[in-house]
């Protein structure tokens, strides 16, 4: 446990940053690049979570954590891996159609737990990819081979064969039976998905298909504030990562007069204002305690049991006003809410590690913890170890806040520009940018 | 199926022939019954008993007009005899149960020993849908005027019909034959048995496992209702959440109730075959690349209905009609046959008995006035009677979204109701839906303890043209649950307090 009372905030943003990144360097595997989901003994890796990790190595970099050839090495190793990866779709392989299985063996990089074809923790890798495309920027031959694969990857992606010939991507797909019935229904972390898409020179998807998405949206008043309605957090965090979406808007957000960035800050003020009326009155929650967003949690869940009543949900997409809430929190969402609403969030912040110390472990934050259940010696339940994707917005979005530099990045990122626009995304700085003008 | 095929290994299907199902009988079937002698041509009949028939027939009859009504079961209809009665009957008592094993939540004792009397269940819902048969009998409608024919009726021409073996002549007539349930179309599920809403209030003990397969209205009614009853309840949907057109948040929560309650809820399930082994359905489930059988001693189907058009002669009356759709009808309920109208379930998207009796008006008023009355003008809500009831009116936010209307909702959890808080019922929503830029309700959403009631409140506003400041106004008794209506008016009030407002106000202030 790491003393942080001492620290001014900037100190303490800084530690949370360092040690968010090393969970990259700590649990990287030298022989692929790749990291696994968490920390836990086993664990197989997230493509999402690569994805942050690659997002991550130019912070890093500039902030003195790491060197430059050592940043592009791990870098270009994954994307190696990738490029040279089985595409064929089979059960074993590790991806398809450009795309990439959700969860992958840590050492022989194959898919494991029979996971699907994931098209947004693709996107979440594939920005990774260009991210650091955009960063290594030097001639020499690791940096000029890092952009070659990353661009090759991108390209290869054939987002057109995700719609399955409908009105919206799909979420997933798999050998065994071919494109998952899951519903993507609502505002949610796929800006990010759909801007890629569409930035596609060689795949893009067709048709009406942002405008298929986004007529799914809610436009709500809840708590007095106006706002795209997501519950979990996350959603509000994700896209922001790689996106500048301060003072941009598509058709929906020019009608409603805002856009995502407000939209973001809104959902931080309405999180704040479910914790404070705690509907469920569980320990914790109030002004400073908040957070719920998709975590680990405490489970109820029983062996070989189906029917049996549940009130603990294990890892869950928790969200406000609806639930699920079982009293879970999860400080990295509070943390990565730093660029929408920054007293907020270091209030929120100063709260969680005031009270509850025991969420700092290796001076990172834990992916949740749940007041409301106590050990035999009082202590809130915390969850094990670490999760990579935690680790990952957590670095991200305090990048982001404090310098900005991978909006700037990805603002020059001409896929992501073409995609902005192919979504009917303008004004801001997105009107700035001349044709062509982006790499 | 009839409760005298059903196969259901162990379960016994003969509900008791009591003091209750006689009383039922009499009203809504009597033995002895003689039809009555044709009084020449009919100047509307009606053809089916059920709520959309007898709605029609009455207020016809009211009016003077020579009217018949035919039935070839039981007056009242699905709605009395195997429907809406009988299930919100024993939705009661299961919530009862349900509030008992929550009893702590409720700072109560938790009963030592909560044993579910199932026959005492099933014997109050015949006492009571025998009591309600009484509204609808076949006394009080040959006291209003009306001539009742019972036995199977098939159109003999464009103006004619014969029932058991007589032939009437009508110079206007309504279809409301109404629908009965969908069975899906699953191999080994017909040789297993299966219980659908015209036999399940015929058992006489509870399945301990059930599976339930659809999760529309009535599934997720008996699904939820036979588990707080004592039986082991899976439910299967093939999509991604339960009552596909009820919006997300809404089906969410009910997942979420569900789970509270310990159903098993399998989402994006189909179920691929049934077969029977010793003594027990097999049932063979796919989710995508996961397959499993589970093992049940029942299976219920909810997955919708089919219109009875079968047997009616509806080619030889001119009335066009699909088996998927049922009698087709325009805007004023009128079919192909210019004289022959329809009401309720057999020409009916929406399967619910006020939509039908309501159509009724409509089809009456339009066949024997030459009233031009427009089923599309009807606003009409409906409600889902799980715990917490989902109540909707009006339009969706996707359908509107799809229409290009620009909408906003105002949206109020349950949480922020004082009432809601003191009944320890917190769980759920008003979402009132506005056209943007005014306070025009276009529709609304409910989620409460009781959805079913607090969503007349809006259906009342969008009828008489009363927008949501106008509901900001109206007094509501405190505390009361309903209060989340008028609290999403204030919330709509508060939004036109924008700054440059409050500035003027303020100058205006400051200068008196």
């Amino acid at each position: 446990m790491s003393d942080t009372s001492n620290l001014t905030d900037d100190g303490l943003l800084d530690q949370l940053q360092h040690a968010a990144f090393d969970y990259f360097l700590e649990t990287y595997n030298p022989a692929n690049g790749l990291i696994p989901d968490t920390n836990r003994e086993n664990s197989p890796v997230s493509i999402a979570v690569v994805g942050f990790a690659l997002s991550s190595y130019p912070s890093a970099i500039e902030r003195g954590w790491m060197q430059r050839a050592d940043g592009a090495q791990r870098a270009l190793t994954a994307l190696r891996f990738f490029q040279g990866s089985d595409q064929s779709g089979k059960p074993d392989a590790t991806g398809y159609m450009g795309f990439y299985y959700h969860f992958l063996d840590l050492h022989s990089g194959r898919r494991v737990w029979q996971s699907e074809l994931s098209m947004i923790d693709t996107a979440l890798l594939i920005a990774g990819a260009l991210t650091a495309a955009r960063y290594f920027d030097a001639d020499n031959a690791d940096e000029n081979e890092l952009r070659a694969i990353a661009d090759a990857l991108y390209r290869r992606i054939d987002w057109r064969w995700a719609q399955d010939g409908g009105d919206t991507i799909r979420q997933g797909w798999k050998p065994e039976c071919g494109f998952l019935h899951y519903g993507w229904e609502g505002y949610s972390e796929a800006i990010l998905l759909y801007v890629l898409a569409l930035g596609s020179p060689t795949h893009p998807i067709v048709g009406d298909c942002y405008k298929a998405w986004t007529s799914t949206y809610q436009w709500e008043n809840l708590y007095d504030y106006d706002y795209l309605y997501a519950g979990p957090l996350f959603v509000h965090h994700f896209s922001h990562a790689w996106i500048d979406l301060r003072g941009i808007r598509d058709e929906f957000m020019r009608e409603k007069s805002s856009d995502y960035f407000e939209n973001s800050r809104r959902a931080v003020y309405i999180q704040r204002e479910y914790a404070k009326r705690n509907p469920n009155e569980f320990t914790g929650y109030g002004e400073n305690g908040w957070g719920l967003s998709a975590c680990d949690g405490p489970s109820d869940e029983l062996p070989n049991e189906s029917n049996e009543p549940r009130r603990l949900f294990g890892y869950a997409a928790r969200g406000v006003p609806y639930g699920p809430d079982d009293g879970t929190l999860s400080p990295s969402a509070v943390l990565a809410s730093l660029p929408f609403a920054p007293q907020l969030a270091m209030d929120g912040l100063h709260n969680l590690l005031g009270r509850y110390p025991e969420i700092l472990t290796k001076g990172r934050l834990a992916s949740s913890f749940n007041p409301s259940i106590l050990d035999t010696a009082g202590k809130p339940w915390v969850s094990a170890g670490h999760y990579g994707l935690d680790q990952g917005i957590v670095t991200m979005m305090l990048e982001n806040h404090r310098s900005g530099s991978i909006w700037q990045l990805m603002r020059g990122c001409r896929y992501v520009v073409d995609g902005l626009r192919g979504a009917g995304f303008g004004g801001g700085w997105l009107a700035q940018v001349a044709t062509g003008e982006a790499r | 199926m009839s409760p005298d095929t059903m196969q259901t290994n162990t379960l016994s299907l003969t509900a008791p022939q009591d003091e209750y199902e006689a009383i039922r009988a009499g009203n809504v079937h009597p033995d002895a019954w003689c039809n009555p002698q044709p009084a020449g041509e009919y100047q509307l009949l009606v053809i089916g008993g059920g709520p959309a028939g007898l709605a029609a027939a009455e207020i016809a009859a009211r009016l003077g007009v020579r009217v018949a009504l035919v039935e070839r079961d039981r007056l009242g209809g699905n709605s009395l005899n195997t429907g809406c009665v009988p299930s919100k009957a024993i939705i009661r008592t299961s919530r009862l149960y349900a509030q008992m094993r929550d009893a702590q939540r409720y700072g109560a004792q938790v009963p030592a020993d909560i044993r579910v009397d199932f026959a005492t269940v099933m014997e109050r819902m015949r006492r009571i849908r025998a009591h309600l048969s009484g509204d609808g009998s076949v006394r009080r409608l040959v006291a209003a005027g009306i001539d009742v024919f019972f036995g199977h009726a098939e159109f003999t021409g464009p103006r004619s019909l014969t029932i058991e073996g007589t032939t009437l002549h009508f110079k206007k007539a309504l279809i409301a034959t109404g629908a009965r349930a969908k069975v899906p179309v699953i191999p080994g599920l017909a040789e297993a048995g299966y219980l659908d809403n015209a036999c399940a209030f015929d058992l006489t003990e509870p399945p301990h496992r059930l599976l339930v397969i659809g999760g529309g209205p009535f599934g997720c009614e008996m699904a939820q209702a036979f588990c707080r009853l004592g039986t082991r309840t899976t439910i299967v949907q093939d999509q991604p959440l339960f009552l596909g057109k009820e919006e997300r948040d809404a089906a969410q929560m009910l997942a979420d109730a569900f789970a509270r309650d310990g159903i098993e809820v399998r989402l994006n399930t189909t179920v691929a075959q049934v077969r029977v082994e010793n003594g027990q359905k097999l049932v063979d489930l796919v989710n995508d690349d996961y397959r499993n059988t589970i093992a049940v001693d029942a299976i219920a189907v909810g997955i919708g209905q089919s219109p009875n058009v079968e047997g009616l002669g509806l080619k030889a009356a001119g009335v066009d009609f699909d088996c998927d759709n049922g009698v087709l009808v325009d805007d004023f309920l009128r079919t192909s046959n210019p004289d022959i109208y329809a009401a309720g379930d057999i020409c009916l998207d929406h399967a619910y008995t006020h939509i039908a009796a309501s159509a009724a008006r409509i089809a009456v008023q339009n066949a024997l006035f030459g009233g031009r009355e427009r089923l599309s003008e009807l606003v009409v809500p409906w409600c889902t009677f799980t715990d917490p009831e989902i109540a909707h009116v009006g339009l969706y936010v996707r359908e509107a979204n799809q229409k290009n209307i620009p909408i906003k909702t105002f949206t109020v959890p349950m949480h922020e109701a004082v009432r809601a808080v003191t009944d320890s019922e917190i769980g759920g929503f008003v979402k009132i839906h506005v056209l943007e830029g005014t306070d025009r309700i276009l529709g609304a959403t409910i989620v409460a303890h009781d959805a079913g009631d607090m969503i007349n409140e809006i259906t009342l506003a969008m009828v008489a043209g009363i927008g949501l400041r106008k509901l900001s106004q109206v007094i509501h008794a405190y505390p009361t649950q309903a209060e989340a209506i008028r609290m999403a008016a204030d919330a709509y009030n508060r939004t036109r307090y924008t700054p440059q407002l409050v500035a003027r106000l303020q100058r205006w202030l400051a200068r008196r």
